[in-house]
């Protein structure tokens, strides 16, 4: 009953959070153009705020006799799981254990990839929650695609041990949406860090947070606007086509290097490398019409948007949404807590995987992220009574492979297969069911939580002293 | 119509029955007569005329209740007009009682019934005491038919939500509190002096001393929101210095201290899956509900978002997965807090004379592959429809049917 006094507010903030986050592509993530943001290395600036990222040396390990949910269309009884230096080696019923692995029982157990959120806003909004630890949102002007998430993010957040004890080994770190334009996302690895350079993702692009509705209307409309809907619209064309000036006079610089470079923007930056394709867009958009008012900005400017989230009404346009390859990031059962949400319905997830969508099962709540496999459960068995077929595959996948494509990651992490991250959760139980608790995570082969050893459950700073008599 | 379906005679036949006042009975019978379960077990004869309903691999289980949440009071959470919660401007608002805010149409209702949520408590919202929370069954076009129990509890706040009633300080909170009571209690004895104003003035309003009474007589039970270890001991020691009927609500670390609640005979609300520390619980954890249950202190589960308060289902399951048993946590959602509010004489379990809140399930009604098959709330057979039924039949295949 805490939350009978203070998690409306709570809701309305964080539910009103959520956020774009912006990626980088460096040379690891396939598929995607280096976007190495090339006006800024081509200023001579150079890489900026690199990951320093290591992978924590590890032996080899074989999870055996579990039922392994790959995520890549098997469900394998019996399986066994090898990985090693952080890679998966193998996954079947037919795996053999180098003499220096570790071997853990998985009978009775389930596995399946570690859990991605690709909207969070642990780190950025971390607890204890109180003003010291609120920088979420740059309020303080509509367009801030200059701010980084990552510039916020506190590593030392109690909240990253309670979510990696749900599974949870990447997440999209995002600015809140009062804004418009909310700022640059960091996609990170969620491991325990001294900053959170060491936990950036490598390869990843950089996501570009964006907000419709409501809040950005609530935040600036006795601020200087905008007050209404197409006050927001005209603010994010406004932005854009400033950015695709600045976007010519960088590219035209960096073709023919005539003259001095032209002065940095840090908004416009973000803005042309959304524009270039190496900013992914993060759309918080609730309802069905304002997602495609987003689509026609897009197409407008000639962006792609890689996720809606929130997208309550998404199975009104299931359709478009798959014809645009959009995905939405959503929840289960969220909805009526404020007007833009009350058309949410169980079946959402399940309509928008009929008609050909991505699915990606989302919390925008540091509760909400230690339970996605929850989540998507209630998603895909409400689905399922209303007569929407959605596999268990398909499920798993919500919290797993579709989330790494809305990040650009998929070719990296978010099924189990030979060659991908080592990025692992062994589950008590189905993890479909209510009552599955992860029993180990491994992120990159690292086992950074162990339910039954509490050397392996980690523990912020912020909690040290804390043991209660 | 409402007297025809009254006197309707509902025969669930063939299903699992739990009636949570004993074990399970496999291939029972429940049979509902005018608004009342008429009888429950294994050899119940049908009488002719009886509607039948097959409930065979079926669950059959009370209705569940929930003892937290806005239900009817609040539509949406971020409209402030569709809020009736809480009494503005008044910190101590004991003479708040909710009943006649709460709107019988709200879309909530259809959403969270047809989840298997039968009663919920309406509860005020405010600051040291939000006033008096009522126990309501969700079906019915009045507020007189909704009606469970009116008043259920006087609720108040201790937790850290109420510091700006006490100066600011968790001190002046408790003091503050004290002073209420102690005037609540010259009140009574002085209520003529109080009239001719021959008395100091006190620190709340007549009406609001005149509504402590039944507390201070532990009529009317003190429902308070307490979660820091200390606001908890607190809450205690003040009960305990006015002999008043404590109800504890939140106890985020209850767990430290669950030999001295259940000591106290105290009961408490808890929210199995709340574990983000604050500065109010930085000792919020999972184990909450399965160690103070363990402990010997009676435990009831509630969920507290209102317009979700169906997932008191998940939050019961997620308290099993914790370590706390599957029947206590079953009973956690049904005859616990029955008690806990004053009506276990009429509802929480499945026995012959209690009010008819019967649901059938497919199967566990806490995993996720469960379903509701069937709602029964006062013997009356709730259409499993709402806005988001209706909404999906809508755009089940688009384009849409408009």
């Amino acid at each position: 009953m805490r939350a009978l006094s203070t998690s409306l507010a709570l809701l309305v903030l964080l539910a009103g959070c959520a956020s774009a986050g912006a990626r980088t592509t460096t040379a690891a993530a396939p598929a995607q153009a280096a976007p190495a943001a090339a006006a800024t290395q081509d200023a001579g600036i150079g890489p900026q705020y690199p990951s320093t990222y290591q992978r924590h040396p590890n032996s080899p390990v074989l999870i055996r006799n579990a039922t392994i949910l790959t995520a890549a269309g098997q469900e394998i009884q019996g399986g066994s799981i090898l990985f090693r230096d952080g890679r998966i080696v193998a996954v079947g019923t037919n795996v053999t254990a180098p003499t220096d692995a570790t071997i853990v029982d998985g009978t009775g157990k389930w596995v399946t990839p570690g859990v991605i959120d690709t909207h969070s806003h642990i780190g950025v909004y971390a607890a204890p929650g109180t003003f010291g630890e609120s920088d979420g949102n740059e309020a303080t002007s509509p367009v801030t695609a200059e701010v980084w998430a990552e510039h916020s993010f506190w590593p030392q957040d109690p909240q990253i041990p309670l979510a990696i004890a749900g599974g949870v080994t990447t997440i999209q770190a995002l600015p809140g949406s009062a804004n418009l334009i909310g700022g640059r996302s960091a996609v990170l690895k969620l491991v325990p860090a001294r900053s959170v350079q060491e936990m950036k993702f490598p390869g990843a692009h950089y996501g570009l947070k964006m907000a419709c509705g409501e809040n950005p209307k609530r935040v600036y409309g006795n601020r200087g606007g905008p007050s209404t809907r197409m006050g927001n619209m005209a603010g994010y064309r406004a932005a854009f086509i400033a950015a695709q000036g600045y976007r010519q006079k960088w590219d035209k610089w960096n073709k023919d290097h005539q003259g001095d470079p032209p002065e940095r923007n840090l908004r416009n930056e973000s803005l042309a490398e959304v524009l270039r394709g190496n900013i992914y867009v993060q759309n918080h958009c609730y309802r069905a019409d304002e997602m495609m008012q987003m689509l026609d900005l897009a197409h407008e400017f000639g962006f792609k948007i890689r996720s809606f989230h929130h997208a309550v009404e998404a199975y009104k346009i299931a359709d478009v949404l798959a014809r645009e390859g959009t995905a939405v990031s959503i929840w289960s059962d969220w909805w009526g807590f404020k007007e833009e949400a009350m058309d949410g319905i169980y079946e959402n997830a399940a309509l928008v995987q009929q008609a050909g969508g991505r699915v990606v099962i989302h919390s925008d709540d540091a509760s909400g992220i230690q339970r996605l496999n929850q989540e998507a459960a209630k998603a895909m068995y409400h689905g399922r009574r209303a007569g929407i077929p959605v596999t268990r595959d398909q499920a798993v996948r919500w919290f797993t492979a579709n989330p790494a494509w809305v990040l650009g990651l998929d070719s990296l992490v978010g099924t189990l297969e030979p060659g991908k991250m080592a990025d692992v959760v062994l589950w008590s139980a189905d993890p479909l069911s209510v009552y599955a608790r992860a029993v180990q995570v491994y992120n990159d082969g690292w086992l950074v939580y162990d339910r039954n050893d509490p050397a392996h459950q980690p523990k912020m700073d912020f909690t040290l002293g804390g043991e209660q008599p | 119509m409402i007297a025809f379906l009254l006197a309707q005679t509902i025969a669930i036949t063939g299903g699992t029955v739990y009636p949570v006042s004993g074990p399970k009975i496999e291939n029972a019978t429940v049979l509902i007569r005018d608004g009342r379960i008429a009888a429950v077990g294994a050899s119940v004869a049908v009488p002719a005329g009886a509607t039948r309903i097959d409930a065979s691999g079926k669950w059959v289980t009370p209705g569940f209740i929930d003892g937290a949440g806005q239900m009817g009071l609040r539509e949406i959470g971020a409209v402030d007009n569709t809020n009736e919660s809480a009494f503005r401007g008044n910190d101590v608002a004991a003479s708040f009682n909710v009943l006649e805010g709460i709107n019988p149409a709200s879309s909530l209702i259809a959403v969270n019934r047809m989840e298997g949520i039968t009663t919920t408590l309406a509860v005020p919202t405010g600051n040291l005491i939000w006033g008096q929370a009522v126990l309501i069954d969700l079906d019915g076009a009045t507020i007189e038919a909704m009606r469970v129990k009116s008043p259920t509890a006087m609720v108040a706040d201790l937790s850290e939500g109420s510091k700006a009633a006490g100066g600011g300080s968790r001190a002046g909170v408790a003091q503050r509190l004290r002073r209420v009571l102690d005037d609540a209690r010259e009140y009574a004895t002085r209520r003529a002096d109080y009239r001719r104003a021959q008395i100091q003035p006190l620190s709340a309003s007549a009406a609001d001393l005149e509504a402590l009474q039944p507390v201070l007589r532990g009529e009317l039970p003190l429902l308070v929101v307490a979660n820091r270890r200390s606001d908890i001991e607190t809450a205690l020691r003040i009960a305990k210095e006015y002999k008043l009927r404590l109800i504890l609500a939140g106890v985020a670390e209850g767990w430290m201290i669950a030999g001295e609640i259940a000591a106290a005979g105290v009961p408490v609300l808890v929210e199995p899956l709340d574990n983000i520390p604050s500065y109010d619980a930085l000792g919020i954890r999972y184990e909450n509900a399965p160690l103070l249950a363990k402990g010997g202190v009676k435990v009831a589960l509630m969920e507290t978002a209102t317009e979700n308060t169906r997932d008191l289902r998940q939050q019961a399951g997620n308290a099993v997965a914790s370590g706390m048993p599957w029947e206590q946590a079953l009973r956690a959602v049904t005859l616990t807090p029955a008690e806990i509010f004053g009506v276990a004489d009429r509802y929480g379990s499945l026995e012959s004379g209690k009010v008819a809140n019967v649901v059938i399930w497919t199967g566990d009604p806490f995993d996720f592959s469960t379903g509701v098959e069937h709602v029964f709330i006062r013997g009356r057979e709730i259409r499993l429809r709402s806005r988001q039924t209706e909404l999906l039949e809508r755009y089940k295949t688009l384009p849409p049917k408009y």
